[in-house]
């Protein structure tokens, strides 16, 4: 334990300073509290913000989760919560999509922004005009830009702007949202288009952290376009990569706009229901918050898992 | 101030209005009740919303009347928002605590209510007293809005199902608009004949998303003479000969007849967004489906009539019935409670007032004459005055109506669960609305195992 001199207290000629540790530690935790007063006092604002608004509804609904509440009567009932959302028959449906959901926007909505930063990277001309274009759909509201996929994109009729693309190609057009084998592409379609400038973004900006003459060096050694991407970008981008995986599959993970709008809810034969919109209707439509609480904690704990997986990933890769 | 002191200045500010502002928020506003002149206070809500100009001023002229006749009464009147009870923030309010005193719930809401524990048993109340025309309010009705022999609310609106037609694409088709489809098959050749003339018309256009495929499932399927579950509530009661005709009568016009239009999933304002376009020729709903395609989705009244619902090979044995009515909010003391009351009866049931007043209603172009809402019973005196009002200050043409209120059908009410259940049903509803080779059987079993799963979860 260090010990300090307590500044003030002049030492006597022969006499060691007097030393009080406690009361030393408690000046320096009291002085640091006072030079950095302006800062706490801001931290309990966001301190506050986040225990109310954000703490306090998750402990909430962790201890709904073990209630039911019945002509005003809330009483504990263990598991019964969670036994009943087991059994309720959407359940494994809902998992099933939104893990469907989830994969397809990995391998679409995860690989196309990449790529497309990649070719934006190598374009010499136009490239503020090109990252705005690629960016303009984050700007629109989720809501409208869905409106735009439902009734312009996505209609099944032939005036449909898809099936009068593939009409014109003489290739078979699709039912879209009102088939059950399409709903989920067209989902994952029109969210990877909504979502993507963000991410394209990002990637744009960990490209031009890696140094040219990394590049140069391989096309000395006579690596093509491929061999480049494969060794020198995505090794040197492969944390940015790593992080933004992680963050779409806890986004994704939670889709629930896309069904709501695209699919109306539930879609052709219960294609669209994801977990979050059956947390939706429980709550809100089946008078069983309760129940609704005990499947968001359940998926609380699944996308936990996920997040401790990524976190012991990038701890090995550091 | 220096720039140190002057950031001490702010961040303390921000943490005491901060906390000024929690504070706020737990502050409860319990301003109603009787204060100090001895005048009792209510809050009411469904006032109209700001952008429904003549109904809002209506309403407050309401209020100022019904004020002057009763000084000691103070209506504070709050808007939820055009419907005055969209299933999530409703479902929000009353878990929240924050409903009015007085506040609107439909009859499906009862168990709801009753969970939350929100609602008051206003049975002592509820009397010819504070309700002068409630020996005239049919019974059936109050029977809903009761529990354990206990009053929780007063019905202020019921409405049954009928088919509701497009008179315009009835003419141009060559159908007799006086006499509409009166069985299902005929209401299949006549849809086949208004979806020939083109432009996108759907001669008959059915919901299947956000649990209305599930709601126009069961009236159908009591058009049939079938039940969604077992009088015990404890079965699906659908996967049966009834249920497949159902389905199979769907099926033969969306995919055998191609009558039913390529837009499917449809949900309430999705159709009545086409019907208001002109586009759809037939869909069942209850009168004042008309009012909405009118007042939301710029169509209108004249082109619209409206039959009673069809059976299989003759009448519907049944039709789906539903309605509205007023909550009272736990803890009012009884003074309250007398005074929502007498403005409920002032508003909502009394012939010429409120939403009685017809003399009113008539220039302002909001409909006059449809058969509904059906709170009286027959032949009470309430019901009397009412009908002639009514027919004296009709601004739409009540034979567009004469053929529905001629031939009244049973009425039943929905299922236990309801909402659960019409969730589960829609997707047998999309199932043979989106897939031309949809199994009915099989989709009528998953159905049925889903519903029997979810009641025996919930027993």
């Amino acid at each position: 334990m260090a010990i300090t001199t307590v500044p003030g207290i002049r030492s006597e000629p022969g006499r060691p300073a007097p030393s009080y540790p406690a009361r030393s530690q408690r000046t320096s935790l009291g002085r640091k509290v006072r030079d950095n007063l302006t800062g706490h006092a801001f931290l309990i604002g966001a301190v506050v913000c986040f225990a109310v608004f954000s703490w306090y509804p998750m402990i909430l609904g962790v201890v709904m989760s073990f209630q039911r509440t019945r002509r005003g009567e809330t009483t504990w009932v263990g598991w019964d919560n969670y036994l009943r959302i087991l059994d309720d028959p959407s359940f494994w449906t809902a998992w099933r999509n939104t893990f469907s959901f989830t994969l397809l926007a990995l391998l679409l909505g995860y690989a196309v922004p990449f790529f497309v930063a990649i070719l934006l990277n190598e374009f010499r001309h136009a490239k503020g005009y090109l990252r705005i274009l690629v960016y303009l759909p984050v700007m629109l509201p989720p809501a409208s830009a869905l409106f735009l996929f439902k009734f312009y994109a996505y209609d099944p009729s032939e005036a449909g702007l898809f099936n009068a693309i593939l009409s014109a190609l003489h290739l078979p057009t699709s039912q879209w949202m009102q088939s059950p084998q399409m709903t989920m592409p067209a989902m994952v379609i029109a969210s990877t288009w909504m979502n993507m400038g963000g991410a394209v973004l990002i990637y744009l900006a960990a490209l031009q952290n890696i140094p040219g003459e990394l590049y140069e060096a391989a096309e000395l050694d006579g690596a093509g376009i491929w061999r480049r991407i494969v060794n020198v970008t995505i090794p040197q981008t492969r944390l940015i990569l790593a992080l933004l995986a992680m963050l779409q599959i806890v986004a994704t993970m939670q889709f629930f706009v896309e069904p709501l709008i695209l699919a109306n809810g539930a879609g052709a034969e219960d294609s669209a229901t994801s977990v979050a919109y059956l947390i939706y209707q429980h709550g809100f439509f089946q008078n069983d918050l309760n129940g609704a609480a005990a499947l968001g904690v359940i998926m609380l704990v699944v996308l936990a898992g996920f997040s401790a997986v990524y976190l012991r990933l990038s701890a090995k890769q550091d | 101030m220096s720039v140190p002191q002057y950031r001490k200045a702010a961040a303390l500010a921000l943490v005491a209005g901060l906390g000024l502002s929690l504070t706020a928020c737990s502050t409860r506003s319990d301003d109603a009740g009787t204060d100090a002149g001895g005048k009792v206070t209510i809050t009411v809500d469904c006032q109209p919303v700001g952008s429904q100009k003549e109904l809002l001023k209506n309403w407050n002229d309401d209020v100022a009347e019904f004020q002057r006749q009763n000084p000691d009464i103070v209506i504070k009147s709050v808007s939820v928002g055009e419907q005055c009870n969209n299933p999530p923030d409703f479902t929000a309010r009353l878990a929240g605590g924050t409903v009015t005193d007085v506040f609107y719930g439909y009859m499906t809401d009862v168990q709801q209510v009753l969970d939350s524990g929100q609602a008051m048993d206003i049975t002592e109340f509820a009397n010819k007293d504070t309700i002068p025309t409630w020996d005239s309010i049919d019974p059936a009705l109050k029977e809903v809005f009761t529990d354990g022999g206990k009053l929780y609310a007063v019905p202020v609106k019921n409405y049954s199902m009928g088919l509701v037609y497009n008179k315009v694409l009835f003419q141009q088709a060559g159908l007799d608009v006086n006499n509409p489809p009166k069985t299902w098959p005929e209401v299949r050749d006549a849809a086949k004949k208004i979806s020939a003339l083109g432009n996108g018309v759907a001669g008959y256009a059915e919901y299947s998303a956000g649990n209305t495929g599930g709601w126009h499932f069961t009236s159908l399927l009591y058009s049939q003479g079938g039940q969604v579950l077992t009088p015990d509530g404890k079965r699906a009661d659908f996967n049966n000969a009834m249920g497949r005709q159902v389905l199979q009568n769907l099926k033969d016009m969306r995919y055998g007849d191609n009558s039913m239009g390529a837009r499917q999933l449809l949900q309430w304002g999705d159709l009545l967004t086409n019907a208001g376009a002109g586009k759809v020729g037939m869909f069942i709903g209850a009168p004042d489906a008309t009012q909405a395609i009118v007042s939301q989705f710029q169509g209108k009244f004249q082109d619209w009539a409206m039959g009673p619902l069809p059976g299989q090979d003759g009448p519907a044995k049944a039709t789906l019935g539903g309605g509205e009515g007023y909550f009272f909010k736990k803890d009012l003391s009884p003074e309250q409670v007398k005074a929502g009351l007498k403005w409920i009866a002032y508003q909502k049931l009394t012939p010429g007032k409120g939403q009685f007043d017809y003399v009113r209603a008539k220039p302002q172009n909001y409909p006059v004459g449809l058969p509904q809402p059906l709170l009286f019973a027959g032949g009470s005196e309430a019901q009397k005055q009412e009908l002639e009002l009514r027919k004296a200050n009709a601004n739409v043409d009540t034979t567009n109506f004469a053929v529905f209120e001629a031939n009244p059908v049973p009425i039943k009410g929905e299922p236990r669960n309801a909402q659960a259940v019409y969730a589960v049903l829609d997707a047998a509803m999309s199932g043979v609305l989106t897939n031309p080779n949809a199994n009915i059987d099989a989709l009528l079993k998953t159905a049925e195992e889903k519903v029997n799963q979810l009641l025996a979860a919930e027993s």
